[in-house]
């Protein structure tokens, strides 16, 4: 190591790969914490429903989501879907879905501790005024929970796009896996992981600074 | 009940509500009227049930027995076959519509603007275009002498000021009947006056209201019928010269020697 010598000329020929590879595990994360979010909403109307075989089952996927590695979803989806039949995905529609429903796991756990955070007062204040109970959802809980887990949600998002690395371990060709190929092509290794590794910083720092912008655009209290 | 004479009901009528919270019995059969344009208070130590009352009125809880009317309508159960059933969410929302009530804790939108807050149940409610909305908002907010703040959030806003665009908020929605739960108890008390004033000039403007307070001399002033509750049950009614001025029970008076010195 003592006589190593850098050479960041191989990173700069590879540049453009570096910066798509990082583009698509941006995409990935972003794609996944949408459909997430969307599947998690649903997820947390059902714990909150007070029905028990609407809770319960939830219950139950959320725990095993959240207690299994992520690698062996990746790979249950990827390798294990077409074993039993089903083989309509590519690599990457295969590691948005996992993805997805690991990311809606969490978000349903985020969703539900944000909805039932909301006051009762304020749900009272809408009935008093004759909202009816999808209205009382769309204009009073909905936009209270956005604005109260949106802390939680930037972290998730910044969690979920490192999170894409694993996607390396399929062949997507996202930042960890182009600086594998590229320290793989010309043994320039501690170049390669260090870029990869500036990559993600700077991404996921840049993700919360402007994250938090949106926060405390939308924070209630000040 | 004669519900099909609606004109010779009271705007509120309210015979032998009862309620009970698991085993506990918190209202024993209330028997209330409340006429168009009459100002009633509903005095009372803490846990008499006032705000159970209140809350059985606008449906917020269901009441275990007994009949509320507004305007000659059952509200919140119809009988079927004899039997009481719960109206839908929907057709209970309705029902609210018609009701105002404004809370001890504003309870005013955090996300929305005082003018959001307003126009709120005047567009999805009452489904009036928003420009129309607007101008509602706006004259109410003047009513309440906020005009200028329709653009500040609820954080931006001082108690007084919250509760200001809350009464707006319920008024505006042109209710028949506006319940008031101890608005002024969360207030400092250099901020009960300006409230207490706009609800002085809502009364003044022949707006039905049924307020639970403890602000003995605005109900004095104010109220044209006072109720006093102890226990569940209304234990005195009459005009506040009266029920005040002269104390028809050991508890009554008791209660009433705690606002010492005002009644003298
Ligand atoms: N949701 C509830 N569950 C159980 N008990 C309640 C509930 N709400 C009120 N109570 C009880 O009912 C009684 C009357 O309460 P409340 O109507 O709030 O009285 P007040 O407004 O006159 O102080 C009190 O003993 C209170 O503890
Ligand atoms: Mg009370």
């Amino acid at each position: 190591m003592i006589d190593y010598q850098f050479n960041f000329d191989v990173i700069w020929r590879n540049w453009d790969n570096f910066l798509g590879a990082l583009g698509m595990g941006l995409g990935l994360a972003a794609a996944s914490l949408t459909l997430g979010a969307i599947l998690g909403l649903g997820l947390a109307a059902a714990r909150i429903s007070g029905k028990r075989w609407l809770d319960r089952p939830v219950w139950l996927y959320v725990e095993l989501v959240r207690n299994t590695p992520l690698l062996l979803l990746i790979f249950f989806v990827y390798f294990g879907l077409p074993e039993i039949g089903i083989y309509v995905l590519d690599k990457y529609h295969s590691f948005i879905l996992t993805l997805t429903l690991y990311a809606a796991a969490y978000m349903c756990e985020v969703f539900r501790a944000g909805l039932t955070s909301i006051p009762n007062g304020y749900l009272e204040a809408g009935k008093a005024i004759g909202l009816r109970p999808a209205q009382r959802a769309r204009y009073v809980m909905l936009p209270m929970m956005f604005r109260i887990t949106l802390p939680a949600m930037s972290n998730n998002f910044i969690s979920l796009f490192k999170d894409t690395s694993l996607a390396a371990a399929i062949a997507v060709p996202e930042l960890t896996f182009t600086a594998r190929q590229v320290n793989a092509n010309t043994f320039r290794v501690v170049e390669a992981w260090l870029t990869a590794s500036i990559l993600y910083l700077a991404a996921a720092y840049l993700i919360a600074w402007a994250l938090r912008r949106v926060e405390r655009r939308y924070a209630m209290i000040r | 009940m004669a519900s099909s004479d609606m004109s010779s009901e009271p705007l509120l009528r309210a015979t032998n509500v009862h309620k009970r919270f698991d085993s506990v019995e918190v209202l024993k059969g209330i028997d209330l009227d409340v006429a168009q344009g009459e100002v009633v208070a509903i005095i009372g130590s803490s846990g008499s049930g006032k705000t159970t009352m209140l809350r059985c009125i606008n449906l917020l809880e269901e009441y275990d027995d007994g009949e509320i009317h507004i305007d000659g309508e059952t509200i919140g159960y119809r009988i079927v076959g004899g039997v009481r059933k719960r109206l839908r969410e929907s057709a209970i929302a309705d029902q609210r519509a018609r009701i105002g009530m404004v809370f001890q804790g504003f309870n005013l939108f955090p996300h929305m603007t005082a003018e959001q807050n307003v126009m709120l149940g005047l567009t999805k409610v009452q489904k009036m275009p928003k420009a129309e909305a607007r101008d509602r908002a706006v004259h109410w907010l003047d009513r309440v002498g906020l005009a200028e703040r329709r653009e500040h959030y609820p954080y931006q806003l001082s108690g007084g000021q919250q509760q200001r665009v809350a009464i707006a908020r319920a008024v505006a929605m042109d209710p028949r009947l506006v319940l008031f739960d101890e608005v002024t108890s969360a207030l400092d008390p250099e901020l009960v006056a300006e409230v207490l004033s706009v609800m002085k000039s809502l009364a003044e403007s022949g707006m039905t209201m049924l307020v639970v307070s403890h602000e003995m001399l605005f109900v004095r002033d104010v109220a044209t019928r006072v109720v006093f509750m102890d226990g569940g049950r209304i234990a005195a009614e009459g005009p506040p010269a009266e029920v005040m001025g002269n104390p028809s029970s050991e508890r009554l008076r008791s209660f009433l020697g705690r606002f010492h010195g005002l009644f003298g």
